[in-house]
């Protein structure tokens, strides 16, 4: 008899879970919750959206290794890959609103003096490659560690994602400073891990010998 | 007491019952062209896509009105910028409610014959308030269309005599952290308190400026600057500093709060120009509020007849 599997339930339920954000700008769209500058306001919550799920996602190793609860690791695929839908609505709502598809604008736009632009785009090119290998097949092709390596790149998207925020507010700071300060130490986490980890590696050798 | 109401609206003609409804156009013209998109479609670039506004009642318009549609009251009171009252654009309205425009106090001081503390009715005793429905371009390239009452500032600078020396006049907004909950902070200051703007004598005295102490032929709501607000349509909305206390005459140009900020953002002038970008994006166009696509913006916001020769010689790129 098959075992009772619980993550059958669990899945679908983080999946919707992380369609909320999603439900609640439509929502607002279509009931007039929205600001007289509706469209502005579509851009902007995807924008703080993607930049929650990318500090979520990150938050998932920290987390497992704080309370043991490994199994964690079968979220953050799903939960990166909201990271990336939320992005690419995101970027979606420049070109299209913004710009209304004006490619030389947008590249003007980018490249003369717009660096909140540039960052904000390639923090978007940095996750292209991490959704495309999502899937398990593309992890046994580049095999485990390179595919590890790879999607490391999620560090700088979202450092690029925080300094693009930075760079678009007028004076009020305050916010993105506190997406850097959790960012940071989401990072330094991860480097104090990997510190105590070569220790006890370099301890346990010095042992063998 | 003034009298806010210009003799010759009755509010039947401005009410904004039916431009209210314009936000339901919004949301039904939002929801076809997601539809569309959504369909695979691609919206030609630069096509007006609402165009549903109800047609505001006729009036005969005066000579610096502009015949566009307004915006509804709805949306004028409800997104702006106030950063007293917090950053973001609905915070004015959500944290103004318990502000008190009256009793009003303003401090006139510097190089004029009349300083002296006046009270708001005194201040403005004896001149009349005007109706003036004026372009209203932010900085951040979102711009709306705001019937305005009030005094031509003209005619409050000419009231208080400044003297021949005085070359420039500044206004300060009111410092009230028991009222304003940006002011109680001491972490991530946004600003310098008080908030800070000035003009040029003859930019002051120009026809356009405006002390505004209504809209919609109400007084002015608190979330915009209640009781006394200063609006230059031909200049970035910045520009218009809210609940005027203080009123100085100069010889030195004043260094104003976003100036003080950011100089290489935000200048003295703050003229709108099409030509000249903001360092983190193009002034060349702007979203009209209500409408989908933007539009372009126009050389001082479309005031060019009565502001330019005032301008005239000088580099606009240096003097942003």
């Amino acid at each position: 008899m098959p075992k009772f599997n619980r993550w059958w339930i669990l899945k679908p339920v983080v999946f919707f879970a992380c369609l909320v954000p999603t439900a609640w700008l439509l929502f607002d769209t279509f009931t007039g919750g929205l600001s007289a500058n509706p469209l502005e306001d579509i851009r902007d919550r995807t924008g703080i959206w993607t930049l929650r799920f990318l500090m979520i996602t990150l938050a998932v190793t920290p987390f497992r290794r704080i309370t043991g609860w490994s199994s964690l690791i079968r979220f953050r695929r799903m939960l990166g890959l909201f990271g990336f839908f939320y992005a690419f609505v995101h970027l979606a709502t420049y070109v299209w609103l913004d710009q209304y598809f004006d490619f030389a604008e947008i590249l003007k736009d980018m490249f003369l003096k717009r660096p909140f632009i540039i960052t904000g785009f390639i923090s978007f090119l940095l996750l292209v490659p991490l959704a495309i290998t999502s899937t398990r097949k593309w992890i046994a092709r580049l095999g485990g560690s390179r595919w590890q390596m790879l999607h490391r790149l999620i560090y700088l998207g979202a450092a690029a994602g925080v300094l693009h925020y930075y760079l678009r507010v007028k004076a009020d700071i305050e916010r993105p400073v506190a997406y850097a300060a959790v960012l940071t130490i989401l990072l330094l986490f991860r480097g104090w891990h990997t510190l105590q980890r070569r220790r006890s590696q370099s301890a346990a050798e010095m042992k063998a010998v | 007491m003034l009298i806010q109401r210009a003799s010759d609206i009755p509010s039947s003609e401005i009410t904004s019952e039916n431009l209210y409804h314009n936000r339901r156009e919004f949301i039904k013209t939002a929801s076809a062209v997601l539809g569309i998109a959504a369909a695979g479609t691609i919206i030609p670039g630069g096509a007006p896509v609402v165009g549903a506004f109800a047609e505001p009642q006729a009036k005969k318009p005066g000579a610096y009105d502009t015949t566009e549609k307004p915006t509804p009251l709805e949306d004028i009171t409800t997104y702006n910028n106030y950063y007293e009252f917090g950053i973001d654009k609905s915070d004015p309205a959500k944290n103004s409610r318990n502000f008190k425009p009256k009793p009003w106090t303003v401090k006139v001081e510097g190089m004029c014959s009349k300083p002296g503390t006046y009270s708001f009715d005194d201040l403005l005793k004896g001149l009349t308030v005007e109706d003036r429905i004026y372009r209203m371009r932010c900085v951040e390239a979102w711009s709306m269309v705001i019937p305005w009452q009030g005094i031509p500032l003209a005619d409050v600078i000419k009231k208080l005599e400044p003297t021949s020396s005085a070359k420039y006049v500044e206004f300060k907004t009111l410092v009230d952290p028991n009222q304003y909950p940006e002011q109680r902070r001491s972490f991530f200051k946004v600003l310098d308190w008080p908030y800070f703007e000035g003009l040029r004598m003859d930019e002051a005295t120009n026809p356009l400026a405006l002390f505004a102490t209504g809209i919609y032929g109400k007084p002015l709501p608190n979330q915009n600057g209640a009781p006394l607000r200063l609006v230059t349509p031909w200049k970035y909305g910045f520009k218009g500093v809210k609940a005027i206390v203080n009123i100085r005459f100069t010889d030195k140009q004043p260094v104003n709060t976003w100036q003080q900020q950011a100089a290489q953002e935000y200048g003295f002038y703050a003229n709108v120009n099409p030509n000249v970008d903001h360092p983190r994006w193009t002034q060349a166009r702007e979203r009209r509020i209500g409408e989908f696509f933007k539009r372009p913006t126009q050389m001082f916001n479309g005031y060019g007849e009565q502001v330019a020769q005032m301008y005239a010689g000088m580099d606009l790129r240096k003097n942003y």
